[in-house]
């Protein structure tokens, strides 16, 4: 239990009486990279997103049950401290257009106020972008506007904005659904690298991503986490028959 | 068909015509008056013309001094309450688009951007000039935030409607506190469109006349008093215009071709800065 970084215990979300997470259970190890998969509706994105309770940000929206972030409930704790904790990634990658591609990356520090030295800042930047592997990239416009580069730098800068704020967990809501297939892959190889020092639970359309990146995946099908187990045994020899009937492509 | 389809060119081409002279027919009225403005009013405008107060009639010279400083004392005043106040109710209709307050108070931002601006007057007469007990720049420039109001709240609203939630949500899943989201994020992004509508609603008061009469009124003399009267342009230009003087026809053109000068340069100003802040989303 040590090594446990989240836990779900009964958790369950609504958007007004519409029960789209059902009782979900399950428990992520640290530095494991998790995959949620399951059909559009199934509850993978609300789940995600109640973790760092902005789930609750949406009218209506609702949640019971507890997610324990190394031990503390986070619906215990204040939602901007949990946010502050958690990194999340986005499905369209959105840098702040106000800003350089410098201040993006500091931008967690900047907009809360959080004064830093501007060596400190050059650490954070450069150790971000490197870590996103955007560094070599970028290194010469660092003070141009962050929406100057393609979608696929677009959200490895926002990868490197989540990692700036030294998060020991990384959330990432379908992060290649709107990349092309080169950014996509860059994104992609990107998680086997921060996989050392981060924690990733990925939400995917996508099952070859799944079957890619992750160590574990879970299985969500109608609010329900139906199967959570290794990737390599969920693609090869499912438990369940839902789960096999999705992976074998009968229902999407 | 071929026929057909060479009186369907001539149609297309006909149609084509009527709307592209029409496109320039409109430019028209604004060319002519300009022009006639121009011509007009430019003669009158020397160094005396805009440090002088007005000549008493017969009296060669005079200027318009007391309207200027006059006008931008009262701009200023109403701009100070109108746009706190319009940028932060349209943060809030834009932020909370269904709940009912949203409704009724956008509701009354509509209602109050079709009272003709000469109710605004008497109810600022009945409400403020009454009470006090006389003519002041304070309820001039009451009437005139009036008048701004809805112009600001509605450009802020549509300004930040158009942002993406996307960039609500980047900056709330960094953990920062929803007050600087909004002050941070939201208002810096969406700057250019607040601007714009800001100098609009400015463009668009400077040349009000109606709710001065009842509530600065006019000063033939210098002031810099708040609590008294204050002449504007827009209220020079009446009393000048229909004077029976013709030198004070004269300084009306005057201050007309500087009213106009002012209103042209303020919506010029405001497509450049548009330009050259508009953020690229």
């Amino acid at each position: 239990m040590e090594n446990t970084i989240v836990r779900a215990e009964n958790y369950n979300a609504y958007f007004g009486d519409n029960h789209v997470v059902k009782d979900v259970n399950i428990s992520i190890n640290k530095n494991e990279v998790i995959a949620v998969m399951g059909p559009s509706g199934c509850g993978k994105t609300t789940f995600l997103r109640g973790i760092n309770r902005m789930h609750e940000l949406i009218p209506n929206a609702t949640a019971k049950g507890k997610i324990l972030l190394e031990g503390e409930n986070v619906y215990d704790m204040n939602a901007i401290y949990v946010r502050a904790k958690i990194g999340m990634v986005f499905q369209r990658p959105n840098p702040f257009p106000n800003l350089s591609i410098y201040d993006n990356v500091v931008a967690g520090y900047l907009l809360n106020g959080i004064k830093v030295s501007k060596a400190d800042k050059d650490v954070i930047v450069e150790r971000s972008l490197t870590s996103a592997a955007l560094w070599k990239e970028v290194k010469d416009s660092l003070h141009k506007k962050g929406t100057f580069l393609s979608g696929g730098q677009q959200q490895r800068l926002c990868i490197a904005r989540a990692i700036a704020m030294q998060p020991e967990l990384i959330l990432f809501d379908e992060p290649t659904s709107a990349l092309d297939p080169i950014s996509t892959s860059s994104v992609e190889a990107l998680f086997h690298e921060l996989k050392e020092n981060y924690t990733l639970i990925i939400v995917t359309h996508n099952m070859q991503q799944a079957a890619r990146v992750s160590d574990r995946t879970a299985f969500f099908y109608m609010g329900e986490l139906v199967e959570f187990d290794d990737t390599k045994q969920m693609f090869t020899a499912p438990a369940d028959q839902r789960t096999q009937n999705y992976i074998t492509g009968r229902f999407s | 068909m071929e026929a057909k389809i060479g009186t369907r060119n001539i149609k297309s081409m006909i149609f084509k015509g009527i709307i592209v002279f029409f496109a320039f027919v409109i430019t028209l009225p604004l060319i002519v008056v300009l022009l006639y403005i121009i011509k007009q009013g430019i003669t009158q405008v020397n160094w005396t013309f805009l440090t002088h107060v007005p000549a008493p009639p017969g009296e060669k010279g005079g200027g318009i001094i007391n309207a200027l400083t006059g006008s931008f004392i009262m701009v200023l005043m109403a701009s100070i309450v109108a746009v706190p106040v319009g940028i932060l109710a349209g943060i809030y209709l834009s932020e909370n688009p269904r709940t009912k307050l949203a409704y009724y108070s956008g509701l009354c931002v509509d209602i109050l951007q079709g009272v003709p601006s000469i109710v605004v007057g008497i109810v600022v007469y009945f409400w403020v000039v009454k009470p006090i007990g006389g003519f002041s720049a304070i309820a001039g420039s009451i009437a005139l935030a009036i008048m701004m109001l809805p112009i600001i709240i509605r450009s802020t609203e549509q300004t930040l409607k158009l942002l993406p939630d996307s960039l609500k949500e980047a900056a709330l899943s960094l953990g920062i506190p929803y007050h600087r989201v909004i002050l941070k994020v939201i208002i810096p992004c969406g700057f250019a469109g607040i601007l714009s509508g800001i100098t609009l609603s400015i463009a668009r008061i400077i040349g009000e006349t109606a709710p001065l009469l009842f509530t600065a009124l006019g000063n033939n003399y210098f002031s810099l008093k708040i609590t008294g009267q204050m002449e504007s342009l827009p209220h020079v230009i009446f009393t000048y215009a229909t004077s029976p003087y013709d030198d004070w026809h004269d300084l009306a053109w005057g201050a007309s071709f500087i009213l106009l000068l002012f209103v042209l340069t303020l919506n010029i100003v405001t497509k450049l800065l548009t330009r050259k802040w508009k953020i690229q989303l």
